[in-house]
């Protein structure tokens, strides 16, 4: 398993409350859970990803997601079993718009 | 709008299952109580450990709730998701809920966790027999993609009450190992029409080892558990010998019959190949084994 | 002079024949017993031989017996056939009774293929597209032996192919007027065929098998696995395109991602008001995953390249949308489907592995040496057409809109439909393909390219939309690109100021452009999710082959 960390400047608090649950931990599928962590208003993200060398990616989706939504002091983990970013990017939507993110319907 | 219970996740299912807003869940994801033994095989964890637990009300009684992911590594019981069953049901004993709700999706016992597993099955069972005992119901809910076999297929039939889909399957052995172990002539488990025959809810309703047919759907599960909810079997020896009667009766009657259609031909159905194509409702109206 | 010296031949070889068999020659009757014999006897050396290796049906008994023949006696055939589907195909050539081959699709020998051609043991004349090999049927790659089969055939050498047709007409037709013969394997041999399918004037021998012929359902797709990505996608091509330019008239790709459009019409396209006003008339095989649409009224015609196992009951009972006999069997025709797809139809939608930045859409992998099948033909603008539709219209306008004033022409809509990223996270947008090493490594002339990115008007991802008409040099093409292949090398390397531009003309468009939520893409969105549901909706017509019967 390799695991992989990132933190982001959030600025938008969710709008309902948590924690959130998406996903589920099958081949190609992945776990979403969104929990509260005041953190200087941070929004960090922990993986943990049967699939090896692909934190550039992960990146790049994340910083995404991140400039979609914008979550500050949410701690954001997730389990993912080889999901392929357009899986990751649809629950990573998903978890937010149970968070009731204004940037959900972007 | 309908919900397929088989398309849906065990989260999802509960959700819509029980009374809306009313499920607390138990040792959540949050607590993270993951496998210890899956990290060390390099496999992918889940934050519940693949069956979510907890409290909820249905048609306003309060019951407790478990439901396994069957998407998780088969639903396969391993350590910590076995504990969380043993530990609801146990709960129960204390509780005092009107039923518990147990939605089983599930291989049997999880390989990467195999003796801890199979401890906790027997707990399990233990467990289910207590709740009967002190007078609780356990209704089996059994509707997923995965089936319900090996020691869940046991733990089913030591509960009150059995529903299934007929999309369902419940059965010991998978189609694979019956392949296996007696040879493809004897049982091809590629033959799906064939596995579904043998283990799929329409026959098990017809057998009588399901109490209620349900479409795949979850409200009609939750129709059947609060229909249910007042059916109890008590735990008497006397119960248990008419179970065993029960059972050698229907082995007498049928035992050497090579296929289901031979058993639902036997039942007195008039065109046993068409059963696979009747709706639930049809079904229903036909006589089974009792 | 001698001017009539292939009639002669011809002659001499059936006279060889009844010497050969005698009274095991009845009529046009021969048994399978004598089939190798039969073949040995009016098959020569060097030959063109098609066998009929269709994309479905396969006349694999009289394949098999063609592998008996002694290579001492018959060799160096230079075999034409559409697919090379069977191991019998690629044994003729390990036997050396075969050296030389044309043909168009190879799917799962592929890899043999290849292996064989990298040892010398086969020449490969070219890899075509169906049309055009039947086309060269009829120039300068005329069989001079067909082995065919058919479902029944008659004393007269009358031939019913039924529902699964496919190339046969094409075939026979080209094989029995210039002086070749026609061998036939049929399930049965009967008193009357249902209906003429091939008349017995073109059909030399009619051979009973001992089997029904090999047949494969190769367009069934069971819903259970379309999952919420391709969901998502088909949102995206009925919205963003298919509304958009008025689609009337389709043919779809084999795939999971077409199926999820034709599942997707009842149910989301009703609920944009789109019925009638879209995909009214297709050629397609009768695909079990086009059945609600038609249910539900959407669909007025199609006319289909071969049959699908388990379809026959439903197109029977559908023959005012089915192309069907007197006798209410279907009847395919891949030829004329072909020429349907090409210049009747205004849209072709189909998946694919590899996408350049040019848009130049190729199935070759290193290793294996798979062919086109009808892609390039139907994924191909018809130069040649020249009545008007709205969409071939309004797809020329945007390919020529703020260029110097050109003559106006319409253009036909070829849509490639990719996830970003395939199995094993394999980016599907390259810089490279793969084909230009395959090329190298098999000894082609060119890069063996299925659909050129000139012929490509839009390519569709999980990411949205590149509207290739309205790029207007290669840089614009090339970032259009990159702005849909997402994560892959590819995208993360786009020109991000270019693509936000891009995307302010129109030419890219995404999900939230088109007003399309993606957590709408669910699976409930599926008019039907399983096989079950698709019987269901048939009224019980449909009835899938054994081994998608899951319930």
């Amino acid at each position: 398993m390799e695991k992989l960390n990132f933190a982001f400047d959030g600025s938008i608090a969710p709008g309902a409350s948590m924690p959130v649950l998406v996903g589920v931990v099958g081949s190609g599928n992945l776990e979403v859970l969104a929990e509260p962590q005041a953190n200087g208003g941070h929004c960090m993200v922990e993986v943990s990803t049967s699939a090896h060398g692909f934190g550039a990616i992960w990146e790049a989706v994340l910083r995404d997601f991140h400039e979609r939504h914008g979550f500050a002091d949410v701690a954001i983990s997730i389990n993912d079993m080889g999901a392929t970013p357009a899986v990751v990017s649809l629950r990573l939507d998903q978890a937010a718009a149970r968070l009731g993110s204004p940037g959900a319907r972007q | 709008m309908k919900y397929s219970f088989a398309e849906s996740t065990a989260r999802e299912r509960v959700e819509h299952l029980v009374d809306a807003g009313s499920f607390s869940e138990i040792l959540g994801p949050v607590e993270r109580l993951v496998s210890p033994h899956l990290a060390q095989l390099d496999t992918p964890c889940s934050f519940d450990d693949g069956i979510v637990i907890g409290r909820a009300s249905l048609q306003g009684r309060r019951v407790l709730v478990a439901a396994q992911e069957g998407g998780f590594i088969g639903g396969g019981v391993g350590e910590v998701h076995g504990a969380k069953l043993v530990g609801l049901l146990r709960l129960g004993l204390a509780d005092r809920p009107a039923a518990v709700l147990v939605l089983a999706d599930s291989g049997g016992v999880r390989l990467h966790e195999a003796n801890a597993g199979l401890i906790a099955v027997s707990e399990v069972m233990r467990a289910l027999l207590d709740l009967r005992d002190a007078g609780i119901p356990v209704l089996m809910l059994i509707g997923g993609a995965t089936g319900c076999f090996g020691g869940m297929g046991l733990v089913a039939r030591c509960a009150d009450h059995v529903v299934m889909s007929d999309v369902a399957r419940l059965s010991m052995s998978g189609p694979e190992v019956i392949e296996s172990a007696q040879g493809v002539e004897e049982f091809d488990s590629r033959d799906r029409a064939l596995v579904w025959r043998t283990t799929g809810g329409r026959h098990r309703f017809l057998s009588g080892d399901c109490d209620a047919l349900v479409e795949d759907d979850i409200a009609a599960f939750r129709e059947a558990a609060s229909a249910a909810l007042a059916a109890r079997r008590p735990l008497t020896l006397e119960t248990l010998e008419r179970e065993h009667a029960l059972l050698a009766a229907r082995l007498d009657r049928f035992g050497d019959c090579a296929d289901a259609l031979d058993i639902w031909a036997r039942l007195g159905i008039a065109d046993a190949a068409r059963v696979v194509d009747l709706d639930v409702a049809a079904l229903r109206d036909i006589a089974r084994i009792d | 002079m001698e001017w009539n010296r292939g009639r002669q031949a011809r002659a001499a070889r059936l006279q060889r024949a009844a010497e050969r068999l005698g009274e095991r020659l009845r009529g046009k009757r021969v048994d399978g017993a004598d089939a190798v014999e039969l073949l040995g006897t009016v098959i020569e050396s060097g030959d063109r031989v098609c066998l009929e290796g269709n994309n479905q049906k396969q006349a694999d008994f009289l394949a098999q017996a063609l592998t008996q023949l002694d290579p001492a006696q018959v060799h160096d055939l230079h075999l034409l056939q559409s697919v090379i589907a069977l191991p019998s195909h690629l044994d003729l050539f390990d036997l050396g009774i075969a050296s030389k081959l044309d043909f168009s699709f190879s799917g799962p020998q592929g890899a043999r293929l290849a292996k064989l051609v990298g040892a010398g043991r086969i020449d490969i004349g070219a890899i075509h597209t169906y049309l055009e090999l039947f086309s060269r049927y009829f120039v300068d790659l005329t069989p001079k032996v067909a082995l065919i089969c058919a479902q029944s055939g008659d004393a007269d050498g009358n031939l019913y192919t039924g529902p699964n047709t496919e190339d046969t007409p094409a075939i026979v037709e080209a094989t029995a007027f210039k002086g070749g013969i026609v061998i036939a394997q049929v399930n049965e041999f009967v008193d009357t065929v249902p209906r003429v399918d091939i008349p017995g004037g073109w059909v030399d021998f009619v051979v009973p098998a001992p089997r029904p012929h090999f047949i494969e359902p190769l367009f069934t797709r069971d819903p259970a696995q379309i999952s919420e990505i391709q969901v998502l996608m088909a949102m995206l091509a009925i919205k963003g395109i298919y509304a958009e330019y008025g689609v009337q008239r389709l043919n779809h790709g084999i795939g999971f991602d077409t199926a999820a459009i034709e599942l997707l019409l009842p149910t989301y396209a009703e609920s944009l008001g789109l019925k009638g006003r879209i995909c009214k008339h297709w050629a397609l095989n009768p695909h079990p995953a086009l059945i609600p649409a038609i249910e539900a009224g959407w669909v007025e015609s199609v006319h289909s390249f071969g049959s699908e196992l388990g379809m026959e009951r439903y197109v029977r009972e559908r023959s005012d949308v089915f192309f069907t006999g007197p006798d209410g069997s279907l009847r395919s025709h891949r030829a004329f489907c072909q020429a349907a797809g090409h210049y009747a139809c205004d849209l072709f939608i189909g998946s694919t592995l590899q996408i350049d930045l040019a848009g130049n859409s190729s199935t070759a992998t290193l290793g294996r040496i798979a062919g086109f099948g009808g892609a390039p033909n139907m994924g191909a603008d018809a130069r040649g057409r020249r009545h008007a539709s709205p969409a071939w219209l309004k797809a020329g306008a945007e390919a020529r809109q703020g260029r110097a004033q050109s003559m106006p022409r319409g253009q036909k809509l070829v849509v490639q439909m990719v996830e970003t990223f395939r199995e094993h996270m394999a980016p599907a947008f390259v810089e490279t393909l793969d084909a230009w090493q395959l090329a190298e490594q098999a000894g082609m002339a060119i890069p063996p390219v299925m659909i050129y990115g000139d012929d490509v008007t839009h390519i569709l991802t999980e990411e949205g939309i590149a509207n290739l008409l309205l790029c207007r040099s290669a840089e614009e093409r090339e970032q259009a690109i990159r702005g849909v292949a997402g994560y892959t090398p590819v995208g993360l390397a786009r020109d991000r100021r270019m693509v936000e531009n891009l995307r302010d003309r129109g030419v890219i468009r995404r999900a939230e452009d088109l007003g399309i939520d993606k957590r709408d893409a669910t699976r409930s969105l599926l008019a039907a999710r399983s096989m079950r549901d698709l019987v269901k909706a048939s009224g019980g017509l449909y009835e899938p082959p054994q081994r998608f019967r899951n319930w």
